[in-house]
């Protein structure tokens, strides 16, 4: 706050509703009387929800017609097992003390320990790795510390660890239980009845808790990106299931492929398939339009234009978004319509052939960028200079050639065409001598 | 000839001739037709009926009568593509106007499946198709923007020159089974691909000529409708696709060259 008052900087809105006309917002923005500006700047710089106390009852005087002294006077506590006298300070009504047990005594709570006989001991509670001494002293520390294993354990005279001596203790206390009761459905209610300890379970539940706690950063980074990749896989695993009924095995096989490399995610994948050469992916686009027909044919009725939309988002599910635009801007220059006005039969499937006509020249185009990008890295050693620009300027003109193409419809092929054209054709045109030299001061003239 | 209890079982494969168009027929014995099953016979596979519509809606203003909540008076409605009754495939049409109307859900059960209404403003009309059981049992959704206004908006309005705002589409049934097939097998409105040699029909079971046809011909609203027709639409696809090969061509033969340029190089720059 500070720092934008000197700077002049606009002091940033609160969200505060105003709701009590614009109290609230003006005391947060002013520094409020009665309490220094950095005391009320931590509670957020607004004000408190709820007052703490009311302030008319600190106003409030006692009622006059009482008569309130204080005394020093001696207390027993029914929560003590002795009878030690304490005294401490009572508020006298009338000189009348108040009554009543000491306030405190009811806070004193305890479990209740079960306890049995020897008879019983020998009859139920026998067990080969405890002896008579040791459950003794267990029940013994149990009551002390009501309960309080990790103690208990702690003081156990014997080693032993938490798990087994709780199931001593439950185990105990269940077979008394039902030792006792009357009838077996009577105590059927009883928890220790209906869901014994389970020791070996215990110690799995407490064992994978360190685990997770004790866990690094890193562990923790790459366990939330196993399982977000393993629901993706999942939630792609279900939609693939829903649209197809029939298993297309191709389509199956992409499956174990992403679940190898867990650090790639899938669209990577896809772009990595991308890259190099239009043709191998081919197998797998056609068994992905097999597929979505498959899908649709599922429908008892659907749209041209919604199959349509299918089968375009499947043909393009392997393109990324920028060559998605791409491919609609190609369609735009050559005046389709990137739905089809008339969406018959034969008018969507030449629209989407076209479409993917289209998919397939930007590869190549990619394809020749990257082919013209490694020649000049080929030549670089030799002509240094010139090269780095080159390839550039090839790759500009080839885009921009494509474009009055279009518009032209194939018509007037022009000038604009030629430097280009002439580009690859001359390096063909001198296969011999060395290429470097002539297409460089062929490129030089052509400018 | 009439294949009254269990047709053969035909599995044919014809030659494809162009693309997805056509595809191998095989009839497929799904039930028998007995009189308990309450299911109309047996579908077909890979025997497409497609159904082209057009839906949409014109719109007129009213001129010295509008007031401020009726300015317009407009009719939204889905006709066969070629005004051709409709009434064979779908049995109903529920239009589902904005929550200002009276009633929005508006039910029309016979041809001409269309509404006519009166306001003012532009908003989106879900029209769900209801078809006859043998077509379809579930019903189909589309969705249209009401448009009063023109998409101009230097024009005039005019009482007598409406906005007509229509949209193709076709509807597709992959598996229709065989009485819908045979019920439509020579309706104008429909298009059923080519059956094969071999593949008979039970012949329909009420008499086209007897069946009630709405003619849809005369109807006041159809001097405004668009005729669609997909020559147009063709011509330019396949001009397009002509360019993108030649430029496919072109690249090929230029990473082609370029690759064997590298190929030379390649000895060259280790010299």
């Amino acid at each position: 706050m500070d720092a934008k008052d000197i700077l002049g900087l606009p002091k940033t809105p609160l969200s505060v509703p105003p709701e009590k006309k614009s109290q609230p917002k003006k005391d947060s923005q002013r520094k409020p009387d009665g309490i220094s500006r950095e005391v009320y700047a931590l509670t957020g710089g607004l004000a408190p929800l709820m007052p703490s106390i009311d302030s008319s009852y600190l106003k409030k005087r006692p009622p006059s017609d009482e008569k309130i002294t204080w005394q020093w006077l001696p207390f027993t506590n029914s929560a003590r097992k002795d009878t030690l006298q304490l005294y401490h300070w009572v508020r006298v009504v009338n000189g009348v003390p108040p009554t009543g047990d000491y306030s405190f005594a009811k806070y004193n709570k305890s479990i209740e320990v079960t306890k049995y006989t020897d008879e019983e001991y020998a009859k139920h509670l026998t067990d080969p790795s405890w002896t008579k001494q040791e459950t003794d002293q267990l029940f013994d520390l149990c009551e002390q510390f009501d309960l309080r294993f990790v103690i208990i354990a702690d003081r156990f005279p014997s080693s032993r660890t938490m798990e087994e001596l709780k199931d001593r203790y439950y185990s105990v206390c269940r077979s008394i239980l039902l030792a006792r009761a009357s009838s077996p459905a009577d105590v059927s209610g009883h928890p220790l009845v209906k869901e014994n300890y389970n020791a070996s379970q215990e110690k799995e539940r407490k064992r994978a808790l360190s685990m997770v706690l004790s866990q690094t950063k890193q562990q923790e980074k790459k366990d939330a990106e196993v399982l977000a990749e393993a629901k993706k896989i999942a939630e792609s695993r279900m939609a693939a299931k829903g649209v197809e009924e029939s298993v297309m095995p191709a389509t199956e096989n992409e499956f174990p492929e992403t679940t190898i490399d867990h650090n790639d995610t899938l669209v990577s994948l896809s772009n990595v398939r991308l890259a190099p050469v239009a043709a191998p992916p081919s197998t797998l686009v056609i068994a992905d339009t097999s597929s979505t027909l498959a899908s649709l044919r599922m429908l008892p009725v659907y749209l041209r234009t919604y199959a349509l939309e299918q089968m375009v988002q499947q043909a393009s599910s392997s393109a990324g978004l920028r060559t998605i635009k791409r491919v609609e801007q190609t369609l735009q220059d050559l005046g389709i319509n990137l739905k089809p006005r008339v969406p018959t039969k034969a008018v969507c499937a030449e629209h989407l052939e076209l479409r993917k006509e289209i998919l397939t020249l930007l590869n190549l185009q990619k394809q020749l960028q990257y082919k013209e990008a490694e020649g000049s890295s080929l030549r670089e050693g030799t002509t240094y200079s010139e090269m780095p620009g080159t390839p550039k300027r090839q790759v500009r003109d080839h885009d921009r050639t494509f474009i009055p193409d279009a518009m032209s419809f194939g018509g007037e092929r022009g000038g604009r065409k030629d430097p280009k054209r002439k580009g690859p054709g001359r390096v063909s045109e001198t296969p011999s001598s060395p290429a470097n030299k002539r297409p460089r001061k062929m490129k030089a003239s052509d400018l | 000839m009439t294949n009254s209890s269990s047709p053969k079982r035909n599995e044919q494969d014809q030659p494809e001739t162009s693309g997805p168009v056509l595809k191998s027929l095989k009839t497929k014995l799904s039930k028998p037709e007995d009189a308990e099953k309450k299911i109309v016979g047996k579908k077909l596979k890979d025997v497409e009926i497609s159904v082209p519509i057009v839906y949409g809606n014109i719109a007129f203003w009213l001129g010295k009568k509008a007031n401020e909540y009726q300015s317009h008076k407009w009719t939204v409605y889905v006709r066969g593509a070629t005004n051709e009754d409709t009434s064979g495939v779908i049995k109903k049409v529920v239009f589902q106007l904005h929550s200002s109307f009276n009633n929005p859900t508006r039910v029309v059960e016979s041809p001409p499946f269309e509404l006519s209404e009166q306001g003012w403003g532009e908003f989106e009309i879900a029209i769900t198709l209801h078809f006859h059981s043998d077509v379809c049992e579930k019903p189909l959704s589309l969705y249209h923007q009401l448009k009063l206004y023109p998409e101009d908006e230097s024009t005039s309005l005019s009482i007598k020159k409406p906005v007509v705002v229509e949209s193709y589409d076709e509807l597709v049934f992959p598996e229709p089974s065989e009485s819908f097939l045979a019920r439509v097998q020579n309706h104008p409105a429909v298009s059923v691909p080519r059956l094969p040699v071999g593949f008979t029909l039970p012949t329909p079971a009420e008499d086209p000529s007897e069946r009630k046809r709405v003619d849809t011909k005369d109807h006041p609203l159809t001097q405004w409708f668009t005729n669609f027709s997909e020559a147009d639409e063709l011509l330019q696809l396949a001009a397009a696709r002509q360019q993108v090969q030649t430029h496919i061509a072109k690249l090929r033969r230029q990473i082609t060259v370029i690759e064997g340029q590298q190929q030379q190089l390649k000895p060259s720059s280790d010299q």
